[in-house]
């Protein structure tokens, strides 16, 4: 049997229907369409579904869509600002801080997370943050690298 | 993965919830962040037909002192409890150990409660909570009761909670004062279930003797246990590092860890005998004892 749901993502009311056993990654990308938030494992170990609730990281893939209801969701989607990429995605995209991609996505939220609560990690803290998520392709380095590239220039530019 | 079919209920308040687990009894699963219940349906290790989610009983949250007692409702998540400032100040092995736990996006959903219901024989909560003494708190339509955390766990992912009974509160023991406290893990890798671990009190007395010792084994056997019998023999004595490394392999001694692919029973004896002594020296200093 369907249920209602009705949630924010990424800013905007969204409303939908799914079964009570579907997550709400699934329910991201097939009901809204939001594809961007990646599935590897989908039992909680590989990070890419990572999407934040109410500003905080999650796995999508460890909860129901319809415990999402009334919640506040930001999926990867949701961090560029328009046509342009957040600072992060910039530093990311300067740093080859992805090979084929598929991880990306759950590293930006884990990173995104991070940097709100934390604006000036160390590597020691992207590293512990960053272990949640796994890559298959880079090492990692590069990841890293991304992350300190954006927190310097978040630290150069004055907050409003 | 899709998960089996499943009916879902969110009541808002405690006795919404313990009537519909009367009603559904052992067709029903309690949900709180469910970071080891999702994985498990999808896998279908678990196939509950209701699932019965207790985020929205607003009175199961939060982190209460209560004379001695830091008392955890059943939704707390594990990362509220990381960095709060009263868990850091009274129960300061509880803040050592939480971050062991998964990862960061784990920690913001996974709860202490249901860390403790799961039971997971490898799990860190389950062991904090035997050797602090922990009370765990359950109600039913039937009443309410408490059970000490030695008579809770009986074996891997089997607690004497009944079908009908959902946790309500954890009560973890602070004391005794001036304890020092260590927890010790030994994982392949950050995150993972532990391959061994070991939780260490020591409580030194006014000449700098061991007034009281209590020490805690986990990934060793079906449930966590105690080492009663090394603590015993501990209490009174100097605190050394001799004494400590004796202790350490007479706690390992007798146990008959599992083998599986992640290795081997002798290699988890020995892992047994190192992270005990690690764990007891570091207590021991922190309770300051000049090793």
């Amino acid at each position: 049997m369907n249920e209602p749901i009705q949630l924010v993502v990424n800013g905007t009311a969204r409303a939908g229907t799914a079964e009570v056993r579907i997550t709400l990654a699934d329910f991201l990308r097939e009901q809204l369409g939001l594809t961007g938030t990646h599935l590897g494992c989908e039992h909680g170990v590989c990070g890419a579904c990572t999407v934040l609730l109410d500003g905080v990281a999650v796995r999508s893939c460890l909860m129901l869509a319809v415990q999402a209801r009334g919640h506040e969701v930001t999926t990867v989607e949701g961090v560029a600002q328009g046509e342009e990429l957040s600072p992060l995605q910039q530093a990311f995209r300067e740093s080859h801080s992805f090979q084929c991609g598929f991880c990306t996505p759950g590293f930006v939220m884990s990173t995104v997370a991070l940097l709100s609560e934390n604006p000036t990690p160390d590597e020691d803290e992207i590293r512990e943050t960053l272990s949640g998520n796994i890559c298959r392709c880079t090492g990692y380095e590069s990841i890293v690298n991304g992350v300190l590239l954006a927190a310097a220039r978040l630290a150069e530019t004055p907050s409003d | 993965m899709k998960l089996p079919l499943l009916e879902y209920h969110a009541p808002q308040t405690v006795e919404g919830v313990l009537d519909l687990l009367d009603e559904h009894g052992d067709e029903a699963k309690v949900i709180a962040g469910g970071q080891s219940l999702m994985p498990m349906m999808a896998m279908r290790l678990a196939r509950p037909a209701q699932l019965i989610d207790i985020n929205g009983v607003s009175t199961l949250g939060g982190i209460d002192e209560q004379g001695g007692v830091l008392a955890f409702g059943a939704t707390t998540r594990e990362r509220e409890a990381e960095r709060s400032r009263l868990v850091a100040e009274r129960l300061p092995v509880l803040a050592e150990a939480l971050p062991f736990i998964g990862h960061v996006s784990i920690r913001n959903r996974g709860t202490i409660g249901g860390s403790i219901a799961h039971a997971d024989a490898s799990a860190e909560l389950p062991a904090i909570a035997l050797i602090t003494d922990a009370q765990i708190v359950v109600r039913s339509r039937r009443g309410e009761r408490t059970i000490a955390a030695d008579d809770f766990f009986v074996s891997h992912y089997t607690t004497t909670l009944s079908d009908d009974e959902c946790l309500v509160e954890v009560r973890m023991p602070t004391g005794p004062s001036g304890a020092g406290w260590s927890f010790q893990e030994v994982a392949r890798r950050p995150g993972d279930f532990a391959l061994v671990g070991a939780i260490a009190m020591v409580a030194l007395d006014e000449d700098a003797a061991i007034d009281r010792a209590r020490i805690c084994l986990f990934g060793v056997s079906d449930r966590p246990v105690r080492a009663a019998e090394v603590e015993a023999a501990l209490a009174g004595a100097t605190a050394s590092l001799d004494a400590f490394d004796a202790a350490a392999s007479d706690a390992a001694e007798y146990l008959e860890p599992a083998s599986d692919m992640h290795g081997s029973s002798a290699y988890r004896r020995h892992l047994a005998r190192v992270t005990v002594r690690r764990a007891l020296t570091r207590a021991a200093q922190r309770a300051g004892a000049p090793l």
